[in-house]
């Protein structure tokens, strides 16, 4: 069974946004109309996003990391937003995975946000139903496009590589060797939701050198002969 | 969670109206001396109290026109049910009151199943919040319970001031009853006022962004503006305002309906005002009971930038 999801690596983003402004692009340019744009210029703006990037600070100063955080909906397996639709408008579908909403079969009583306990579906004032992220639904299965843009917006749009789109359940894609390889994991495991979307969690890359690497003509800091190598072994951060 | 009046309205004015078919019921069942007026007078109050609560509900839908829709999953959603169980307790408690206006022995029997689809519709009330498991303020079976004493509690008060109007000698006991059931209602909101206040939350910043480190501070939050999720999910009222509204509650809406009928009032006007002050109070208890539910996304939601 195909579950399609996307992995987004925390140890790459740098919280450019530009995931989040490709996403409204593709959505809002869509069929289901545009999305919510109140006051884009005025003081107080408001809008329907799909996908969102927030940034926390993690540690006490001066050893803090700066994580940025991009926030869209995660396709849980066994998605609490689906059954306690009253209309059967928010489904998941059996072929991929993806959790939908029936745009015309929704009526907007909001129940299904308040069971989402991620606040990643945000109900649209103008049109005055519940929206999410639909994987871009709308362009990963069209033929028209080249093979390679049949990817979510955000997915296309990463400068960093950050985020990567694919079948979960299989354990040969990108998307689940880059969770098993990196210690990919879930958001609030504890709520039984099952997401399909992982993050992979920061991580310091190291580089051991010993002292007699630096002596051979391979030496992996590139640098001339030392005249006083090293006596003993030394980390190297990047 | 943001109060919504809609809401508010809906849960309040609906449960008067089934805690008052169920006294209603219970006399006739009991087989005590009640004027026909009681009956008819309390029929109409039962229908309009609930269809004033449906008319609320549609505020609450950005497509009140598709409305209809919201009977199809019964099978997994319990506001499917809420739905389907407020139309048959309308259907048949007018029923139940026309049987009544042209004094069909059978009456009862339609009473039976009315009284029934009550019960069934406190239930799926109290189960639209108690199913929501990230909600732990509201995934309780007290949830259930609540709505149902409360409901009934001030059914009772409204039927004890019809009596008062219609069958003066019935005024006393339903006015003791009602005095009861309020007592329970608020033994039972007590508990849960108790329980939400131990309550510790599963979900922390820590499991939300999925980092293990005591020191996490929110530095943006994707927006400059209002979202959806800012509105939706945050009450926006100071604590001040929650510290007060909670005696507030607590004394409108149960100390003093039962101090006003715990004696059986000897005033027909002191029963039309306990009923007042207790729907009044159990508005802001309603508000309270939805100010007081923490959801776990406004982790997310902490700081603007």
């Amino acid at each position: 069974m195909t579950q399609l999801a996307l992995v987004i690596d925390l140890n790459v983003c740098v919280g450019c946004h530009a995931c989040v402004t490709s996403c409204k692009q593709w959505n809002t340019s869509g069929s289901a109309g545009p999305l919510l744009d109140d006051r884009p210029y005025a003081t107080d703006p408001s809008g329907t996003f799909f996908n969102r990037v927030q940034t926390f600070e993690v540690g006490d100063f001066p050893k803090t990391q700066t994580v940025h955080f991009p926030k869209s909906c995660l396709h849980c397996e066994d998605p609490p937003c689906v059954p306690v639709c009253p209309t059967g408008a928010s489904y998941k579908r059996k072929e991929d995975g993806i959790v939908l909403v029936d745009y015309d079969k929704c009526i907007g009583c909001k129940y299904c946000a308040w069971a989402c306990p991620y606040g990643v579906r945000e109900f649209d004032e103008h049109r005055k139903v519940m929206t999410k992220c639909t994987l871009c639904v709308d362009r990963i299965y069209d033929a028209s496009l080249p093979e390679t843009e049949r990817k979510p917006s955000c997915v296309l749009a990463c400068p960093a590589g950050a985020r990567i789109f694919g079948d979960v359940h299989d354990p040969e894609s990108e998307a689940s060797q880059a969770i098993s390889l990196n210690a990919g994991y879930t958001l609030m495991p504890e709520c039984g939701t099952k997401p399909a979307n992982h993050y992979l969690p920061r991580r310091n890359t190291k580089l051991t050198i010993r002292a007699d690497q630096l002596l051979r003509s391979d030496n992996p800091l590139k640098t001339d002969l030392p005249e006083n190598p090293p006596a003993s072994t030394e980390d190297f951060t990047t | 969670m943001r109060p919504a009046f809609s809401i508010i309205f809906l849960t309040t004015l609906i449960g008067a109206g089934q805690g008052l078919f169920l006294v209603l019921y219970a006399t006739e069942m009991l087989h005590l001396e009640a004027a026909p007026s009681f009956y008819l007078t309390g029929g109409i109050l039962v229908l309009l109290s609930c269809l004033l609560g449906l008319l609320a509900s549609f505020f609450h839908l950005g497509h009140p026109s598709r409305s209809w829709r919201a009977i199809h999953m019964w099978r997994t959603s319990w506001l499917s049910r809420e739905v389907l169980a407020l139309m048959a307790f309308i259907g048949s408690a007018a029923l139940y009151l026309v049987a009544h206006w042209m004094e069909m022995d059978a009456a009862w029997v339609v009473g039976s199943v009315a009284a029934a689809f009550s019960v069934a519709l406190f239930v799926c009330t109290g189960m639209v919040y108690a199913a929501i498991k990230v909600m732990k303020e509201w995934a309780t079976p007290l949830t259930v319970v609540n709505f149902l004493l409360m409901g009934c509690a001030s059914g009772a008060t409204l039927a004890s001031a019809l009596a008062a109007v219609s069958t003066p000698s019935l005024a006393s006991p339903l006015a003791r009853v009602a005095a009861l059931l309020t007592l329970l209602a608020l033994l039972g909101r007590l508990t849960s006022l108790r329980r939400n206040a131990r309550l510790k939350p599963d979900t922390t910043l820590q499991s939300a962004l999925g980092i293990r480190h005591p020191r996490i501070a929110q530095k943006a939050q994707g927006a400059m503006g209002g979202t959806f999720n800012t509105r939706e999910f945050f009450h926006g009222k100071s604590p001040d305002f929650l510290r007060l509204i909670k005696p507030a509650f607590l004394l409108l809406a149960f100390l003093v309906p039962l101090l006003l009928l715990a004696p059986g009032p000897s005033l027909p006007a002191l029963s039309g005002l306990a009923f007042v002050l207790q729907y009044c109070g159990l508005l802001a208890e309603r508000w309270f009971f939805f100010a007081e539910a923490r959801h776990p996304q406004n982790l997310y939601y902490q700081t603007i930038s």
